[in-house]
Formats: structure tokens, sequence, C-alpha cells
């Protein structure tokens, strides 16, 4: 550079400067909008600085002019790719607010839909990051089978992506014969695809060199960093808020938790991978739970609750206590009690947690989100540092980074 | 057990010999090796069938996108083959999600880097009006920073509904007038946006 | 046996005394409200101690009560022991004119963007933050959102028309039932608030930052690129 310059240096000095590269918000690697400023030296980064809220949707404001079931249709849009789990954990924490208990039933359903959410989201990943290190086929095999899971959205609630899926105390409507049908012919086609798409990956030269060492974190830096979900597993420790503060009924279910041990990308891919594998065995367990309801235990789909439920349109143009229900619940007459209430639940990248403030009106006083993405893109730059810059980008894609969750 | 299912139920079998669609030749007076046809039919057919759009994801609408170009509802055969990441090499812009004023200046910016001729597509309620985010922090519309030729509504819109928008797009390009970029309209309203 | 409630309550009366109060348990969740010069030695105390073990903030946020005088802004910090599965929260209030806090950085890294994002929010100045500066709304603006006296719609937009959304100056002829904005609802249930009909106040004065001006008028955006040549 001192020739360009025509800066004439004495003998045997050394010149050095980094480069400044814009890794902006549009750009293939980063799915979704967030920026990096790194400083380069050659190949490797010297520093990185993220940028966030470029899709900055003020959902906390507006959540408090919203009554409760506007704001599930926002809770969609923050998780993007698994909205259920997004949705059922803002109706968990209405419920805990209003003291509604779910009977077993729903518990069940409510859980299969979740884990259904949580295979759709790690596959997303995984698939992504195969195609951030050059392989394009795994993505398009399991966006197969991710249309099979809409569809069985779809029977569920009427759309793909983003939900609204539910009510505050189950669901809108029983489950048809066709959506147990796709969830049969999910359990059965799918384990055969993800052996098929472990083995495109797991052992692979070339990938396993990609992403073994690429942005290790270590589990007391990620404790600090508060790190949760799959990240904060692939550094070694387990905690689940499925099984520590266990909601809708998954105590009742087996499964295990998939540990890694440096925290680098490819204990993160392994780490969702064995956990698409524990979501699986959670199904089948449910499947068959739901299954063996029998009778009129068979048809429950919500719980009793009148004051928040709507009751169906048959009821209501023709019975008198369900058309006054169903006035209160819309026009906000009914008494949602004053308090403040803390609700987490594991959604594909961490602990998502509700934090509602109630003064008792019609709408939240105060609704904050506890959004794991935004907690953990902060441990970036230590991640990064010194990587080269191909690592950069894997490094952003294993860590599930959806701007939508982030920025909220 | 659960309520059964009352539509749809006996759905039609697909006849692959109706669903096939060819190019067809525009209009024009042929003989023993010779075509006469107007320039921008010609012109509009070649670049109708091979649009290379960039796409500008930002959220849910993205990943939709992203089920688009999967080959369930596959966007390559319409000719949309190479997702162009640099605005220099495509032709259409995508804008699929929420854009936030923080984020308006850069897709002004990545508007301005493609060269002509160039199509915009709003695709999803909030890239067309904000959407259900009518808050302090978000731009109501991209057409209040770039103009834009096809609207998708959704949120997010199916993946038929993005093909159908394609397909609009495709209209538009297929008709477009040689002489259209350089005409005063045009210029007028690149002008209304602040766009020399 | 495990961590209770009880537990932790006393080792804190034992450590703090009567500067710890409001002690309550919503909905099963210890909440304490902890003097703001205090913060930090109550979440070393909480951190060091073999017993207590609070070795995880899961979150950091603040609120804002415009009617409580001397105590409007509260930020409240979630914390979590992992090995005895306990939750804790506690709150910090300040008065609205000098709401300084020190900052949580050095203890959990956790806090530097969630003290960020308050601040960008609220408004509150963390003494002590390594890089204090807004994160998720633009960097030219000059107010907090998230105070309650802003409203939640860009003022300056021109394609959203006021009347049809049950605020703004309605046509001729109707009349709708005046409301005070400065009702705030802190405390009380007033429930006259949320018919839908919420003004959004400070029409004249609301703050205008990035404006994209109106179309067909060149010029009216800001530093945005006009220029194809020089991209």
């Amino acid at each position: 550079m001192s020739v360009e310059q025509h800066i004439k240096l004495p003998e045997g000095s050394i010149e050095k400067s980094t480069t400044t590269l814009n890794l902006g918000p549009t750009h293939p690697a980063t799915h979704g909008v967030f920026q990096n400023i790194l400083e380069l030296d050659g190949e490797r980064i010297v520093s990185a600085e993220q940028t966030v809220g470029y899709i900055h949707r003020a959902f906390e404001k507006l959540a408090e002019r919203r009554p409760l079931y506007q704001i599930t249709t926002l809770t969609d849009r923050l998780n993007y790719c698994s909205s259920p789990i997004n949705n059922m954990g803002w109706h968990l924490t209405c419920e805990k607010l209003l003291g509604v208990k779910t009977p077993k039933r729903v518990d069940y359903l409510r859980i299969i839909i979740m884990e259904l959410a949580r295979i759709s989201d790690h596959l997303i990943c995984n698939s992504v990051v195969g195609v951030d290190s050059g392989a394009f086929t795994g993505f398009l095999y399991v966006m197969q089978y991710r249309e099979l899971i809409y569809e069985i959205y779809e029977e569920v609630c009427g759309s793909r992506l983003t939900t609204n899926m539910g009510r505050i105390g189950g669901f809108e409507r029983n489950f048809t014969n066709a959506a147990f049908e796709k969830i049969e012919k999910f359990l059965a086609e799918y384990p055969g695809v993800l052996k098929e798409f472990e083995n495109l990956f797991n052992r692979n030269r070339i990938f396993m060199e990609r992403t073994i060492g690429a942005g290790p974190i270590a589990a007391d830096r990620a404790l600090n960093y508060g790190f949760t979900g799959p990240n904060l597993r692939a550094a070694g420790v387990d905690y689940d808020v499925r099984v520590h503060q266990p909601y809708s009924s998954y105590e009742d279910f087996e499964f295990d938790i998939p540990v890694g041990s440096t925290g680098d990308c490819y204990d993160r891919f392994l780490v969702r991978n064995g956990e698409m594998w524990q979501s699986l065995r959670i199904i089948e367990q449910a499947y068959r739970k739901v299954q063996e309801f029998k009778g009129a235990e068979a048809e429950v789909f919500h719980a009793d609750t009148p004051h928040f439920y709507l009751p169906p349109k048959e009821d209501v143009y023709t019975k008198m206590e369900a058309l006054i229900y169903h006035f209160k619940i819309i026009m906000g007459e009914t008494e949602i009690p004053a308090g403040e209430v803390y609700q987490a639940v594991e959604g594909g990248n961490g602990e998502l947690g509700f934090y509602l403030i109630s003064d008792g009106g019609r709408t939240p006083y105060r609704l904050h989100f506890r959004r794991p993405c935004f907690i953990y893109y902060q441990a970036y730059s230590e991640m990064t540092k010194g990587a080269m810059l191909s690592d950069a980008v894997i490094v952003m894609s294993s860590l599930n980074l959806i701007a939508g969750e982030m920025d909220a | 057990m659960a309520r059964p299912v009352r539509f749809n139920i006996h759905p039609i079998k697909a006849d692959i010999n109706q669903n096939i669609s060819l190019a067809n030749a525009p209009e024009g007076y042929g003989g023993d090796g010779f075509f006469t046809t107007q320039l921008s039919s010609v012109v509009g057919l070649a670049r109708k069938n091979s649009i290379w759009p960039m796409p500008f994801a930002t959220s849910c609408c993205g990943i939709e996108f992203m089920a688009v170009m999967a080959s369930h509802y596959d966007l390559a055969r319409f000719g949309a083959e190479r997702l162009a990441f640099s605005p220099r090499q495509c032709d259409l812009l995508m804008v699929m999600g929420t854009i936030a004023k923080k984020m308006g200046p850069i897709v002004k910016q990545v508007y301005l880097q493609m060269a002509e001729p160039r199509w915009v597509m709003a695709v999803g309620a909030c890239a067309s009006s904000g959407g259900i985010f009518d808050t302090y922090s978000v731009l109501q519309g991209i057409d209040q920073v770039v103009p834009v030729d096809v609207y998708v509504p959704g949120c997010p819109p199916r993946p038929e509904a993005i093909l159908d928008g394609f397909m609009r797009i495709q209209d538009l390009v297929g008709n477009e007038s040689v002489r259209r970029r350089n005409g005063d309209e045009y210029k007028a309203l690149l002008h209304e946006y602040g766009i020399q | 046996m495990g961590l209770t409630n009880e537990t932790i309550k006393e080792r804190l009366i034992a450590k703090f005394g009567e500067q710890l109060s409001h002690f309550e348990e919503p909905y099963g969740l210890l909440t304490f409200e902890a003097p703001k010069e205090l913060n930090l030695k109550v979440m070393q105390f909480l951190f060091d101690d073999a017993e207590l073990q609070f070795r995880f903030l899961t979150d950091l946020t603040a609120v804002h009560y415009p009617d409580q005088k001397d105590r409007e802004l509260a930020v409240v910090y979630h914390l979590h022991n992992l090995v005895d599965n306990v939750r804790l929260r506690f709150k910090v209030f300040t008065a609205i004119e000098k709401p300084d806090i020190f900052t949580a950085t050095q203890l959990y890294s956790a806090a530097n963007w969630m003290e960020r994002e308050t601040y960008d929010f609220f408004g509150i100045n963390f003494v002590g933050h390594p890089n204090l500066k807004r994160i998720l709304n633009v960097d030219e603006m000059e107010y907090f959102p998230m105070r309650k006296e802003f409203p939640l719609e860009d003022q300056t937009r021109i394609d959203k028309d006021d009347a049809m959304f049950g605020r703004g100056p309605l046509p001729e002829g109707s009349e709708r039932p005046a409301k005070d904005p400065s009702e705030a609802r802190a405390g009380g249930a007033d429930r006259s608030s949320d018919r839908g009909f919420v003004e959004t106040p400070m029409k004249e004065g609301a703050p205008t930052f990035p404006a994209h001006g109106t179309p067909g008028e060149p010029g009216a955006k800001q530093d945005w690129p006009t220029d194809t040549t020089k991209v």
C-alpha cells in the first residue's frame, strides 16, 4: 500500500492495515436482515461489529394496543419458522394469568404441533447450513417434508406459515381425520428422509472440515451471554425449558436432550439433528396417547372456560348465554385479573419468554418478549475472533438467527 | 374421534397433457424462411422467460419464497433458475417482508444499483402497504421509496400467489414497449421518487 | 430439599435488611424491589453466594409508570438459578428526570444488548455501559418510543386515514366521546381507554424522524442516495 501512496518507508518496516468489509443487511449469507461490519486482516477476522434493527416492527408497543387474542398474530411473526410454538407460548402465558387449566388431550395435541414446529425450524437451519457450505441438495430434499408439515398446519388452522393457531384454552376446532392421517404419513416417511439427510452431511469430509472448530464457545461464556436452546446445548449445558419447567404436560413424555461438547458449528448441527430425532419420538408418544382417548373424551379440544374461549357459532345464534359470552369476549368486557406473569417455552432457538403485566384492562399494560436470538447474537464477535471469512458465514447460519425474533 | 372432512375428498387426478404450456411465437407474418414481427414482441418473449430475480427477503414472506424456490412450487420452471444476489446482475427485485425505516435507504440503494430494464415486485402485505405493522418504525409500503410494478397481497401470500405475481411480471415484461424506458412518463415516475 | 422462596427471602433480608421491600410471589415467582443504588450489590450477592447461585440473567427490561412520581421507570431483572431451578425477579425504580442505573455488563455479558434495548425504548442511562447507543431504532431518533406518552403510529404517514381507525379528525357532523389523553392506565383498571378509540396525542408537535416525505416532491427524502451514477 505504501507504493500506491508514494510513501517511502524505511528499511525493514512492516505495514499492516485491516480491511473493513460490510456483510450488509442484504447478503445471501445473512438469512434475514442484520449487518456485520468485519475488520479483516487478509482472510482473518480481527473484530466484528453487529448492527440489528433493520426489521424492528415495534411488537412491544403494538401489543399495548391489542387485546389478548390479537397479540397471537404478533407472536406468529417472532420466530416465523416455527410460529405455532410462539402462539402456544403466548396462550400458555394468558392461561397462567387467567388461571385456565387445559385438559390432557389439548396438551397432547399442542405437543404434537409444537414438536412439528421444532422439526420445521431445525430443518430450515440445518439445510441452510448445508446451502451455505455449498450443498444445495439437502435443502431440496427436506423442503418436501416441510411442505407436509405445512399441510398438517393447514388441516388444523388453515394457514401455512403464520399460523395464529389455537385459542386460550385449546384449539379452535378439533383435528380432522385428514390431519391425523397426515401426521401418520409424516411419522412413517420422515425418519427415512432424516436418515438420508444425515448420511449426506454427518460424516461428509468436506462438511466436517468446514464446520469443526468454526465459531466455538465455552459453556461458561455461553451461560454468561444468556445462551439457551440448541446453541447452549451444543456447548455442553443441558438446560431445556421442557424438562426444567414443564408446560403443557411435557412431564408425561420420555425424551433425551442431546448435548455437544465444544459448541462449534458441527456440534450445533448434530445437536439439532439429535433434537429432531427426539421430537419424532415425542410426536409418536403423543399420537399414541391421543388415540387412547375414547368416547366423549376424544371430542375434547378446548378447556371449559366460556369467559375466554369463543363459543361455537351455532350456539351464538341460538342460545342466550353463548351470545352474551361472545359479545363480552369480542368487546373486551371480560374480567382480566391484574398481575404480572412470566412464562417461558422452549422455542426453536431457546427459551422464549413472555413477561406480561396486566392492569385489568383489555390490552396488556406491558408485554415484553424475551427473545433468544437477540440475546445470543451478542456473542458473535467473540465466537468469530480469529476465524476466517468463510467461517463467519457458517457461524451466522448455524446460530439460526431469525431476524423477526431478533428485532421484534 | 375426529371431525370428518367434508370438502375435496375426491381430488381430481391431474393430467399431464393439460398442464404443459408452451411459449407461443409472437404474432407476425411469416413465410418460407422468414418471419416478421415487432421487435418488442421478440425481445419481450426472450426476456420474460429468463427473468433473473433478486430476492430481497427480510421476514416471513422470505420463508414462503424459500418454499417457492424449492421443488414443490419450483420457480425455476418459469425461467427464474438463477437467483442473483447481486443487484447488478438481476432484472427483478422481489421485496419480500417488512421494510423498516432503517432498511428503506438500503432498498433504494439496491434499486439504484440495478440496471435497466428493471422491475420490482412487492410480495406480502408489509411490502405493499406496511401490513399489520402500522407503527413508527415500519415503512408503510415500499412504494414510498421505489416504484413498484406488481403487488402480491397476503400475509404471507401462498406460494401459488407469489407464482401468480411472477406471471403478471412476465406479462408486463413481455408486453413492454422498447421505448418505454427512455420516455417522458417513465422519467417523470423516477423523478417523483427522486431518482435521476 | 432445594431452594425455596422463603430461604431466598431470608438470606436477602439478612444481608440487606430493610432496604429491600415489596416481597411478593405472583404466580409462584419471588419478586421484590431494591433501591437503585443497590442493584449491582444485590445481583453480585445472588451470583456469588454458594447457596443462592443465581448465575443466569434471563431477562432485563423496563416498564414506564407515568403516574408514580419519582418512580416512573422500573427496570426489571429476571434471574435464574439453573442448578436448583429457581427463578427470581427484582425491580429497581428510578425517577424519569435522571434515570441513571448501574450497568450489569461486568457481571453478565448478556446484559450488554438488553440494556441497549432498554435505553433505546425508555431512555434509561446505564452508567458504565461500554457502548450505550440505540440498537433497534434508527440512530437519529430523538425520543424514546416505548414511553407511554408517545403514539404507536408514525404521525407523518399520509396513506392511512386516521378517521377510519377511530382517531384523528372525523368528518363534519359526527361526534365521538372525547377522551383525555393524560388518563394513563397505570394502576387502575380504567376501561374507557380500551374501546378502540384511542386518541394518539401530540399530533402537532409529534416527533418526525426520517420522514420519507410525500411522493411528487423530489428531494423530500433526506440523505438517501438519489444519483444513479454515484452508487
